[in-house]
């Protein structure tokens, strides 16, 4: 098993035709992800690619395809609308790579779709891959296999070094999942953490944070309440200074919170491992599988 | 984007906020100008993006324009905790009868609108959050709703402030949460708010952030970012669409990604080296963006050496490495070791192209920690 994403999901990509699109659709393909349609308004009835149909709206693409999972590619200034189309259109699981929302926007979108029970990843991520089955997003497929640890970040680059550092080493994943780099995220440590903890698949999870917010140490506290599987974490932004935005729209210390150590203090506090670099989180990760 | 205390008053102003008759000025004699129009007793006060100003005497009192100009000459030109001071603004002074606090932001944990109050008004918030938080009223506004009439009485009932001050105290309340909402801010802060001798109730401070990804729908975002300073090489970093930030070390740093590249900072550190900036040259970096990102690194004296840390995703190494060679191709003098470790898409190609150019300045290391452990041993020795 994985979690939310498998040989069986029925993708749909919104923002196909546009050069992003093109690019990942294709890449998703190769992997052997299901692509069932896409949607551009205003070139409804074509084909993309000559191979995958493409749709005027998501709720179109839907019925006719079945399509149970959106991916989107829109520029910033659409994609609280993209969003938005997809939860109404009776989609589960909505991963939004977009980077540059503004977080009014993330902010009307995340109440919204929480009430409606929709799962969304991102923005401003990397999306997921499920090792030998699908990938869904912009995650390279080549470096990671399947395996038995499970993997969230809010970091894209990072997960990859992470992953890759495994790899080389032949362990694989079950599921790899980049929640976002922004203030407001649609799906948190936390979220994911119950998905991996239910999972039989999955027999350790490496998280990795940054600095900004309070997720680590929610999610620390979490993890010693409710997850019996060992965990991993990694923090990066040790040396960041204070008030500068490294990067992430969410990755900022804020006075004494948000801090990298906080976060590492947070995890260690309440039993989790931390790794000092990505490859001692990755060796601590195999060490926590035996 | 944080704004200066005038920028977000300006802001005030249009939103139709009571706040002090007042403007702007970078000179003694502008300065004296806008006291004489003002007429009275002025505040004189630093325009910097820094807390404390008043501790640092930042803050002044003058009785008449000549007065104004003579305060504003001390203040101008200051250093308030490495800021300087370039624009103070002149105010008319009132008495204040009691000072109040009030915010709205963006509260990442809740996903909602936090607003707050206190009657404790005047002060370090943190300060009173730590010693007397029963003092600080709280309500989340839901973005789906927006401000309700009763968060605005949770507030002012909440934080116990005087009933002769709420019919202002409100509309404040409801005004600062329109420029939260209309402008895209992550915080609208008034700290003191203030009720004066004659019942009218003005914010005296203000300090506004505003969210530059909403940028695209606020032209007016250019004209306030313009006048706040950068440093040299964050405003090159600007201009060409890098992601810089500026630290004080002799190692630079490129990387592609956020967190690659706060963790390549995080593992120089740790080998003993002093990191000189963040550079996220982003997905999809090509050879321009690259020798954009080396030189403007070299720009800062500073600089000892240069770690290079790619895992390719959608940034291809291949690319990487013809523009680590096109940039220095065009710094012919440069003398500084480049350690470049390259992974991911592209990457035996991108590591073929520099062992062939055989570059004096490059040197290849095959993981990240070797490489940092590498760049920390070559800048040691070289003169600071």
């Amino acid at each position: 098993m994985s979690i939310l994403l498998d040989e069986n999901t029925r993708v749909l990509v919104q923002g196909i035709t546009g050069s992003e699109g093109t690019f990942h659709t294709k890449r998703n393909l190769a992997y052997g992800t299901k692509v069932v349609a896409g949607v551009t308004p205003g070139k409804g009835g074509q084909k993309w690619e000559d191979r995958i149909p493409v749709f005027d709206t998501v709720a179109d693409a839907v019925n006719e395809t079945g399509a149970n999972a959106s991916l989107i590619f829109v520029p910033a200034r659409f994609a609280q609308d993209a969003i938005l189309e997809a939860a109404d259109s009776g989609i589960g699981l909505v991963v939004c790579i977009t980077e540059g929302i503004p977080a009014r926007d993330m902010s009307v979108v995340y109440p919204y779709i929480r009430a409606k029970g929709v799962t969304l990843i991102g923005p401003n991520c990397p999306g997921l891959i499920s090792p030998g089955k699908a990938n869904m997003g912009i995650i390279p497929g080549e470096i990671t296999g399947p395996g038995p640890v499970g993997l969230v970040s809010r970091s894209g680059t990072l997960t990859y070094q992470v992953m890759y550092e495994m790899f080389t080493r032949g362990i694989g994943q079950s599921t790899c999942i980049g929640i976002g780099g922004d203030p407001i995220v649609g799906s948190n440590f936390i979220d994911i953490l119950s998905r991996f903890a239910e999972d039989p698949e999955t027999q350790a999870v490496v998280v990795i944070g940054e600095i900004g917010g309070d997720e680590e140490e929610r999610a620390a506290s979490f993890i010693k309440e409710n997850v019996d599987k060992p965990i991993v974490a990694y923090v990066a932004g040790f040396t960041a200074p204070e008030g500068k935005r490294m990067g992430h729209a969410g990755a900022i210390v804020s006075g004494s919170k948000g801090t990298a150590q906080a976060k590492a203090e947070a995890f260690e506090s309440m039993g989790v491992r931390v790794g000092r670099n990505p490859t001692e989180v990755a060796e601590l990760a195999i060490a926590a599988l035996d | 984007m944080d704004l200066f205390e005038y920028q977000a008053k300006e802001l005030f102003r249009k939103f139709g906020m009571a706040v002090p008759d007042g403007k702007v000025a970078s000179s003694p004699a502008a300065a004296e100008k806008v006291a004489a129009k003002i007429g009275g007793r002025v505040v004189v006060k630093a325009q910097v993006q820094v807390g404390g100003r008043g501790k640092a005497g930042g803050i002044k009192l003058a009785d008449d324009p000549a007065g104004a100009k003579a305060v504003a000459e001390q203040i101008l030109g200051m250093d308030i905790k490495g800021h300087k001071v370039r624009r103070v603004l002149v105010e008319q002074a009132g008495d204040i009868k009691s000072e109040f606090y009030a915010s709205f932001l963006l509260d990442r944990t809740a996903k909602a609108y936090l607003g707050m109050m206190s009657a404790k008004g005047g002060v370090d918030i943190e300060e009173v959050a730590a010693t007397d938080p029963e003092a600080i009223a709280r309500v989340h506004v839901s973005p789906l709703t927006g401000l309700q009439p009763y968060h605005v009485r949770e507030l002012l009932f909440g934080a116990r402030i005087p009933k002769e001050a709420h019919a202002g105290a409100g509309e404040l309340l409801r005004t600062m949460y329109l420029v939260f909402i209309q402008m895209d801010a992550s915080l609208v802060e008034v700290n003191p708010m203030v009720l004066t001798g004659d019942g009218t109730v003005v914010a005296l401070d203000a300090k506004v952030s505003l969210d530059e990804n909403a940028g695209y729908r606020h032209p007016e975002f250019e004209k306030l970012s313009s006048e706040i300073p950068l440093q040299k090489q964050e405003k090159v970093a600007k201009e060409k669409g890098l992601n810089y930030v500026k630290l004080d070390g002799r190692i630079g740093i490129i990387g592609n990604g956020a967190g690659l590249t706060m963790s390549t900072l995080d593992v120089v550190a740790e080998a003993g080296g002093t990191p000189a900036n963040f550079l996220d040259i982003g997905g999809g970096a090509n050879a321009a963006t690259m020798a954009a990102g080396i030189d403007l690194i070299f720009s800062d004296r500073k600089v000892k050496s240069l770690f290079v840390n790619i895992f390719g995703g959608i940034t291809r190494c291949d690319e990487v490495a013809r523009g680590i060679l096109g940039a220095l191709e065009q710094l012919p003098n440069l003398k500084a070791p480049i350690v470049v470790r390259l992974d991911g898409t592209n990457a035996t190609e991108g590591r073929r192209i520099l062992e062939e150019a055989a570059h004096p300045n490059i040197t290849m290391a095959p993981t990240m920690l070797e490489a940092a452990a590498k760049a920390v041993a070559l800048t040691k020795g070289r003169r600071a």
